[in-house]
């Protein structure tokens, strides 16, 4: 993330020192927000600058509260958020706020036992270990869906992220969704109420932890499981299949997610085949009605080019790209914006 | 402080030179105290932001959010208590480690260490505070940690296990291991204060020590040490206010968990460290002021740590910085 972020700022003393470089002034659009979505808005941010040489965009990556916060302040063009607004926080703003999907991202379950066995686990079982229920790794509950794994007689060490995360939000959405007690105790949140384990700040910080310390399990989104070469787990899906996650059983997910028309939507447990259960979109958050004409045209064409073109490049970043269907769908609602 | 004024010769009518003379000391005086008064505005005004920024939570919770121990996010119940705890205990035990090393290093680079030694010594040891946070807290989470999880934990463990404090299962990121990041990164402040001050003991008070037969051990001891106290004190002070705020290293090796525990191979968490967790994701209202809120008290608690200390040093006998003119 840091040298990601370390790239962000060198693209950002580029693109000044081409503004200043240039006789005609390109116009810059300001984002902030999601640093889960960084990697790939650079990405997009510059491939798409070959394409209109005179847009220049500008992300902060503050965290998706903090991208909110700025939309609701119109101090930014387009905010970016891991978890969709609530009703409460959207009426605070000036105009009606659309939430477009751009990206979507899986969960991993990262853990740490000698001989790295590949594990099985569902929803129930994730869920009592988070609670502190399920201490033991040679529980019955986990054997039972391992057979044949020898599973060591060792406490469950649970590593959760100390900062506040849209990955904890997927996750915890997720733990709500598939265990009562889980979303009576503890719910779902960006940060919430731990009953178990250490904090790691950042992803690096989990990975940190669960691969230092054996015994331990945790969470981190998939392209940080990948980069570290993480063992991680198969979760049981609705449909009742192990699936391992990937960039395709995301893109699964999404497909066969229920999606409203408003897009403020959750994708994990959906019912489809292949769908991996702990996935999440994260939303790209614009006013309907743009103040600035110039403004509001050149966003509504980079939307549309991001929620087309732009995703054949999420693969690479291991995201899920948006299904054809979905494209369609946000690509109506882009259409709506007025400048 | 004699008045200035008073310690100019009166100016006869027509010494035009004299009055000019004055009117520079005036116009200095008033511009150093501006100066001096801009620090206090500057906390009355950060404190005001702070308590600006919280007054939902403060209008909520009350008195109660010092003693709380709630941290619930989503259900909006929020209490500083963990973080109190965990803010003083880090720090002290970064104090318990740092002050010996530091005030030792400084007494051997003043009066002990060769002169060839001295300078590459010093600019060690400042080296260290050049080392940015965030770089120690990665350092600490895969070298320090797992270091202290194998060795210097369970050996902790195995000879003051009697003691409540070292009992417990080992995580390796626990509250000591915080207190060391912590004690590592006022080292170098601690001990180069020290030093200023250690040099600055009057090179009589060393001849007249010797002079009596004192050994020098009596004479860093007696001559040395002792005269320096209230000195060695305030390096002391210094070093506890980076540490009671210091952030990012922390919360890498902390454990983060808003808990009291008994033993120090708990997990613990911060005041800083939980603001910069979780300012940058809060999105409702009540949660936000709740964060402000705990900025409030993290400059509250340093306050109240160093009118404590101010008051203690009073108690201290002997001559301390301002004695040392």
């Amino acid at each position: 993330m840091n040298t990601s972020k370390l790239f962000a700022l060198a693209a950002g003393a580029l693109v000044a020192f081409a503004g200043l470089t240039q006789a005609a002034e390109p116009l810059l659009i300001n984002g902030a927000g999601s640093t889960f979505d960084l990697p790939a808005f650079s990405k997009w941010f510059d491939a798409y600058a070959k394409l209109d040489p005179n847009t220049r965009f500008n992300y902060q990556s503050i965290g998706s509260g903090g991208g909110q916060r700025q939309l609701l302040n119109e101090t930014v063009d387009f905010g970016a958020s891991d978890a969709p607004m609530t009703d409460e926080a959207m009426a605070k703003g000036p105009g009606k706020i659309l939430h477009l999907p751009v990206v979507a991202g899986g969960v991993a379950i990262i853990y740490n036992l000698p001989g790295n066995p590949k594990l099985k686990l569902d929803g129930a079982t994730l869920a009592d270990i988070f609670l502190g229920k399920v201490a033991k790794w040679n529980d019955a509950r986990i054997a039972a869906l391992n057979p044949g794994v020898k599973l060591p007689d060792m406490e469950i060490i649970v590593v959760h992220r100390s900062d506040g995360s849209g990955t904890t939000f997927i996750f915890t959405d997720y733990l709500s969704s598939v265990s009562p007690a889980w979303k009576s105790q503890v719910g779902k949140d960006v940060s919430v109420k731990w009953p178990t384990g250490l904090g790691g700040k950042g992803s690096e910080g989990v990975a940190g932890q669960v691969k230092q310390l054996p015994g331990a399990i945790g969470y981190a989104e998939l392209a940080y499981a990948n980069q570290n070469k993480m063992p991680y787990a198969d979760v049981k899906n609705a449909a009742g299949s192990f699936v391992s996650p990937s960039p395709e059983s995301v893109s699964a997910a999404l497909a066969t997610a229920t999606i409203p028309d408003d897009f403020r939507f959750s994708m994990v447990n959906p019912p489809g085949e292949k769908a991996y259960p702990i996935a999440g979109a994260s939303w790209i958050l614009v006013y309907q009605h743009q103040k600035k004409a110039d403004h509001g045209e050149k966003l509504a064409g980079f939307l549309k080019w991001a929620v087309t073109e732009g995703q054949k490049l999420s693969a690479q970043l291991d995201y899920a790209p948006l299904p054809e269907n979905v494209q369609q769908r946000v690509l109506k609602l882009v259409g709506t914006i007025k400048y | 402080m004699p008045d200035v004024a008073t310690t100019v010769p009166k100016s006869a009518p027509g010494e035009h030179h004299l009055t000019q003379h004055k009117f520079g000391d005036h116009a200095f005086k008033w511009l150093t105290l501006f100066m001096a008064l801009s620090v206090f505005a500057l906390i009355g005004l950060i404190g005001y932001e702070l308590a600006h920024g919280s007054t939902l939570a403060l209008k909520k919770f009350g008195w109660r959010f010092l003693v709380s121990s709630d941290w619930d996010p989503v259900s909006e119940q929020f209490g500083a208590l963990p973080f109190i705890f965990g803010t003083l205990v880090s720090s002290l035990i970064a104090l318990v480690i740092a002050v010996p090393l530091s005030v030792a290093s400084a007494v051997f680079l003043t009066e002990m260490a060769p002169r060839w030694l001295r300078q590459p010594l010093t600019i060690f040891i400042e080296l260290l505070s050049a080392v940015p946070s965030v770089i120690l807290g990665l350092w600490g989470i895969f070298v320090m940690v797992p270091w202290l999880r194998v060795h210097l934990f369970p050996w902790l463990k195995s000879t003051l296990g009697f003691l409540p404090l070292f009992q417990g299962p080992i995580y390796g990121v626990s509250m000591l291991a915080g207190g060391i990041i912590l004690a590592i990164m006022i080292i170098p402040i601690i001990t180069s204060v020290s030093r200023e001050i250690i040099r600055s003991v009057p090179g009589l008070q060393r001849e007249a020590a010797y002079a009596l037969g004192a050994t020098r051990w009596e004479v860093t001891r007696i001559a040395v040490l002792s005269y320096a106290k209230k000195g060695l004190f305030g390096a002391t002070i210094l070093g506890l206010g980076r540490a009671l705020g210091e952030t990012m290293a922390v919360t890498m090796v902390i454990g983060n968990r808003p808990e009291i525990a008994k033993s120090l191979f708990a997990p613990g968490y911060t005041l800083a460290s939980v603001v910069a967790n979780e300012f940058t994701e809060a999105t409702t209202d009540l949660y936000l002021h709740a964060l402000f809120e705990l900025g409030l008290v993290l400059l509250g608690v340093t306050i109240l740590v160093n009118a404590l200390a101010q008051l203690l040093l009073k108690t201290l006998g002997g001559p301390g910085v301002k004695g040392q003119r």
